[in-house]
């Protein structure tokens, strides 16, 4: 037996489950479980409870709006939003999608635990934050919408808080995005990673180079004002077994570049 | 209702199964453990190896990344679901014909990917094959028997 003892609780409705974790502050809630159970068995957290999210019917789904804009339920999995048709709206997010990790975890894993879980090494961060997507966040008090450049707090760390879920994520309408990573492996964890979006003014975010995405906004979409932006950054990023800092800011620069060039469709 | 025991009622292979389990045990460990199908194997239990893949309402998953009680009221598909009494399936014999197996260890997780591969995509190309299989580790064979296997049993 790996886990420590826990409480679980499998709610029907959203209402429910935002009660739940409400009344206990060791809840945690868990959605596709692909971080949250590994995570458990090597104690790095041991909530006292479970709220398994993966029957509420509310958090599903991808909708397409008459204007392009995508809302997508934040327990959706990656093969479901690969799947979609919904979500060719805007094809970079199946694209980025299929290109995390394997398809177990395909299957189980879901764009509100990647984001949830804040992990400066995951896929989605950057690519939602380069998008401008907008998240709902759902507590007893209400709903509320953060834009995704102040939903990253920290590592591990969002700005949904004790007692609220995120309930969808909202992405406007746009088809020129990008996204460039280098990866350990083929479809493996981010060592840098850097999305694009070219819809109006190019916005850039890299992943893995601080604890939260860093958004740029270039002077122009031309190569050299892509990095000089990003030296201006002045980036600051860990040395660790995979890439030295040195490395990784320049991964930085080339990998923004490349994602630019996609979104800009050269 | 949070309770740190649940009485769950699953389906694997056919047969109900109906158990009280504790919250915090693991599918692949509810599987071996207490229903003694230890045809699921249990390879690195973090989630990196594939060996004990399943299937979960028709979705391959890694059953030691999920808990049983997440899986109370599912049809789960196993590695000694896929022979018909002694006749092996057709991706078994491929993988005997092939030999695609050396200490056998990852061999059950394999036949679970591939044969969800080959459900919904029954005529996969090389690449395809090759991402289908990318969850599961294999330490013996090189992974080229393997690939031909699933090949071989996919034409």
């Amino acid at each position: 037996m790996l886990l420590r003892e826990v409480g679980y609780a499998r709610p029907g409705s959203l209402g429910e489950a935002i009660e739940l974790l409400a009344a206990d502050d060791g809840a945690r809630a868990l959605a596709g479980g692909q971080t949250l159970i590994n995570v458990m068995k090597a104690r790095a957290g041991s909530p006292d409870a479970l709220v398994d999210l993966g029957r509420i019917e509310e958090l599903k789904g991808i909708e397409l709006g008459a204007d392009g804009t995508l809302e997508i339920g934040a327990m959706t999995t990656y093969t479901e939003i690969i799947e979609s048709s919904e979500a060719r709206a805007r094809p970079i997010l199946g694209a980025v999608c299929a290109q995390i990790a394997d398809v177990q975890v395909r299957n189980r894993g879901t764009i509100g635990g990647n984001i949830c879980t804040s992990d400066p090494t995951n896929h989605l961060p950057p690519l939602l934050a380069a998008l401008h997507a907008e998240m709902t966040i759902q507590s007893s008090d209400g709903t509320r919408t953060v834009p995704a450049a102040d939903f990253f707090l920290g590592v591990y760390m969002t700005a949904v808080g004790p007692g609220e879920l995120l309930t969808k994520i909202k992405l406007p309408a746009g088809r020129n995005d990008g996204f460039a990573a280098v990866t350990l492996g083929v479809e493996g964890t981010c060592i840098v990673s850097a999305a694009a979006s070219a819809n109006g003014s190019l916005t850039i975010a890299l992943g893995c180079v601080d604890a939260v995405p860093v958004v740029l906004a270039p002077d122009s979409a031309e190569d050299d004002a892509i990095r000089t932006a990003v030296r201006a950054a002045d980036l600051d990023p860990p040395s660790d077994v995979h890439a030295s800092r040195a490395y990784r800011r320049h991964l930085a620069e080339v990998l923004a570049v490349r994602a630019a060039r996609q979104a800009q469709g050269s | 209702m949070v309770s740190t025991e649940q009485t769950i009622s699953v389906t694997i292979n056919g047969t109900t199964y109906e158990r009280d389990v504790e919250a915090r045990k693991l599918l692949i460990h509810f599987i071996r453990d207490d229903l003694d199908l230890t045809g699921s194997h249990v390879g690195c239990d973090t989630g990196n190896c594939g060996a004990c893949s399943v299937i979960v309402d028709g979705q391959l998953v890694k059953s030691c990344m999920m808990l049983a009680v997440q899986a109370d009221g599912s049809n789960v598909e196993t590695v000694e679901g896929l022979a018909d009494g002694e006749q092996l399936s057709k991706l078994q014999q491929s993988f005997r014909d092939h030999h695609a197996l050396q200490c056998g260890y990852c061999t059950p997780g394999m036949l679970m990917s591939a044969t969800a591969l080959l459900r919904s995509n029954p005529h996969p190309s090389e690449d395809e094959i090759k991402k289908g299989l990318q969850g599961n580790i294999c330490r013996c064979t090189g992974y080229w028997n393997i690939f031909e296997a699933v090949k071989a049993a996919s034409e």
